[in-house]
């Protein structure tokens, strides 16, 4: 089996000091497969979000190490991390944060955009393919405010695909969706996995989306409590 | 960072009332900062027209004459304090090779000899104390502004002719073509016909003054070939003290700036640019901290689309680059709404030279507009920056999670 693609050990987070010192994670050890669909599951307040953060590299951990694709990114400054992150990682998060001034399309072209310094033929092409994927082709040159919460949430998946990253942290993506949009939304995520082999972590209160993960962590009081590959 | 650009233009484009809004105010502090530099330009200016206008900006005369020695030195030390002759000395010979030379220091536009000395003026039993000047026909209007201000007669001087004031033309009951006759202190008397009478509003020239040829004056006041100065008029006002300085230093003759004459008139235009410099400065951090605290606001109201942004992969310089443009594309906006308001509101205001009594001196030429936009916009600019540093380093995590 190849390097995984994420990988984490011992990472602890403590937020703030002394006596309000909070004690988030403590001593976090998880590995990511290439194409494995992760559903991260846990309580309120037990510490998804901050790992999904850590992991994402938009937080550091209070001690701990992190790797990805096999660079140790534990100590690297902010610009090496913010293009790390633009190649290989991929975001959607609970509210969906799209540039409100901007069109379906050019959202999805913002990593690529931001990379080059101007927005390519080539990125508007490839965006507008993403966009057909995500079934939002006559919705390209919509402004993020004129798209309901369901079709907000396909063009923030669209652009987390944008630039083909091996992996893509969903904090709650379907937290603020309706039932039959959680599992359009699903659908596209499995969809992708299957076609393009993108790893996923998905964190979740949700057991019927975890059920269609193909591997459960469950996080409970800073530690991982469970960790369960499905049966294919 | 033409994305970066695009991104600025869009966030203006997207609150268009509040862009229109920063835009109107930084116009009208621009405009305060043309209208002010127009107004004091144009005061300082109408200050000189109507006083140095017919005084010369630099005088050179001829150094005064060393003094002889009185005590043999030999074998002795002698202290001496030196003073400046009071006898008026013989004047500058060869005035024509000095002009030649004159003429070659940058910035001198108008050079012209004068040949003064005193006497009284006689018509009958009236006799009137005058100081009498001989000037270089053609260039009559030169240093005192004849032309425009005869009340008879012609400014230009004719061999047997005289200039004078109207008071004293009143006081000795003269008209043009009469004639009269001027004894010089030495003794010498002419006879001259009156060519002219000026009013100059100034009460030496207008009521003990008579002006005549060079060649007459020189004749009378037994100076042949020789002036008292040559007076010269700069394109420059203000570079008097440099050039006056240049002068003597190459020459090693007695040169006087306007500056040391008038020092007082210097102080008060000086003063008043002063306090034009303070209202500007005024103006200016008016544009500063409207634009920063503007700024503040936008990128506090942001704060979720700039953790998303650095989520996805803009760099922190990204960032600033992106609102610091958006404050410095608000300042150039403002400066050039603003010096078309100034361009349009000052216009229609009179040139200097035709300013009536309670009219505004506003002189646009003077209005600094090119300065205004280009202070607007690095004011703006500056103003921008401290907003987008902050933008810049928000922690991404607290920014998407607010
Ligand atoms: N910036 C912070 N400063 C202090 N404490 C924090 C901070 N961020 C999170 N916490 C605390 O860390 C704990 C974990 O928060 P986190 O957001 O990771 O939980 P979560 O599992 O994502 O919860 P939810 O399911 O509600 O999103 C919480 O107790 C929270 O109060
Ligand atoms: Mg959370």
């Amino acid at each position: 089996m190849s390097a995984p693609v994420l990988e984490v050990r011992e990472v602890h987070k403590v937020y703030g000091e002394g006596a309000t010192a909070t004690h988030v994670l403590k001593g976090v050890s998880l590995a990511i497969d290439r194409g494995e669909m992760v559903a991260l599951i846990g309580a309120s307040g037990s510490g998804k979000s901050t790992l999904l953060n850590i992991l994402g590299t938009l937080a550091r951990p209070t001690s701990g190490q992190v790797t990805m694709l096999g660079e140790d990114l534990t100590r690297a400054d902010d610009d090496t991390l913010t293009e790390f992150r633009n190649r290989h990682i991929g975001f959607v998060f609970q509210f969906h944060h799209l540039l409100p001034d901007f069109t379906a399309l050019e959202n999805v072209m913002f990593p690529s955009a931001v990379r080059a310094g101007r927005e390519r033929a080539q990125a508007r092409a490839r965006a507008a393919a993403l966009l057909a994927q995500v079934g939002l082709s006559e919705r390209a040159d919509f402004r993020a405010t004129q798209l309901s919460g369901g079709q907000k949430q396909r063009v923030a998946i669209a652009r987390a695909l944008m630039n083909g990253p091996e992996l893509i942290l969903a904090d709650e993506p379907t937290g603020n969706l309706d039932r039959q949009n959680a599992m359009q939304v699903m659908d596209l995520l499995a969809r992708i996995n299957r076609e393009s082999g993108t790893s996923f972590l998905i964190s979740t209160h949700d057991e019927e989306i975890a059920a269609r993960c193909s591997r459960r962590v469950v996080i409970s009081d800073g530690v991982i409590a469970a960790d369960k590959r499905a049966a294919r | 960072m033409l994305y970066g650009a695009k991104m600025a233009w869009r966030h203006l484009g997207s609150a268009p009332g509040q862009t229109a809004l920063l835009v109107a105010g930084v116009a009208a502090a621009v405009f305060i900062f043309i209208f002010m530099s127009a107004l004091i330009g144009g005061l300082a200016e109408l200050l000189v027209n109507r006083t140095l206008g017919n005084q010369a900006h630099v005088t050179v005369a001829a150094p005064d004459r060393p003094l002889p020695l009185l005590v043999p030195a030999q074998g002795r030390h002698i202290l001496a304090a030196r003073q400046a002759s009071t006898s008026p000395s013989l004047g500058l010979a060869a005035p024509r090779a000095w002009e030649a030379t004159l003429a070659a220091f940058p910035g001198v536009r108008v050079i012209a000899p004068k040949l003064v000395g005193s006497g009284v003026l006689i018509r009958g039993e009236v006799t009137r104390p005058v100081t009498l000047t001989g000037l270089e026909p053609g260039r009559e209007s030169a240093i005192i502004r004849f032309e425009r201000s005869m009340v008879a007669g012609t400014a230009a001087l004719a061999a047997g002719g005289v200039l004078i004031g109207e008071t004293l033309a009143r006081d000795l009951g003269l008209s043009v073509g009469r004639a009269v006759t001027f004894r010089a202190d030495n003794g010498n008397s002419v006879t001259l016909t009156v060519s002219g009478i000026y009013r100059l509003g100034l009460g030496q020239l207008d009521e003990a003054a008579a002006f005549v040829p060079m060649s007459a004056a020189q004749a009378v006041l037994e100076r042949p070939g020789r002036v008292s100065a040559i007076e010269l008029k700069l394109d420059d006002l203000y570079a008097a003290p440099a050039v006056a300085a240049r002068i003597a230093a190459a020459t090693g003759l007695d040169v006087t700036p306007w500056t040391e004459t008038s020092a007082q008139l210097f102080e008060a235009l000086r003063a008043q640019g002063n306090t034009g410099l303070i209202l500007k400065v005024f103006a200016m951090i008016t544009v500063v901290i409207g634009i920063a605290s503007a700024l503040m606001l936008t990128t506090f109201r942001r704060r979720g689309e700039i953790g998303i942004m650095r989520a996805f992969g803009a760099t922190r310089r990204f960032i600033l680059y992106v609102f610091v443009l958006e404050g410095a594309l608000i300042g150039l906006a403002g400066g050039l709404a603003g010096a078309l308001l100034a361009v349009a509101a000052l216009s229609p205001f009179p040139p200097i030279e035709e300013v009536q009594p309670g009219q505004l001196p506003v002189d646009l030429g003077q209005g600094s507009i090119g300065l205004a936009i280009w202070l607007t916009t690095l004011g703006a600019t500056l103003a921008a920056l401290l907003p987008a540093r902050a933008a810049a380093r928000l922690d991404p995590v607290e920014a998407i999670q607010q």
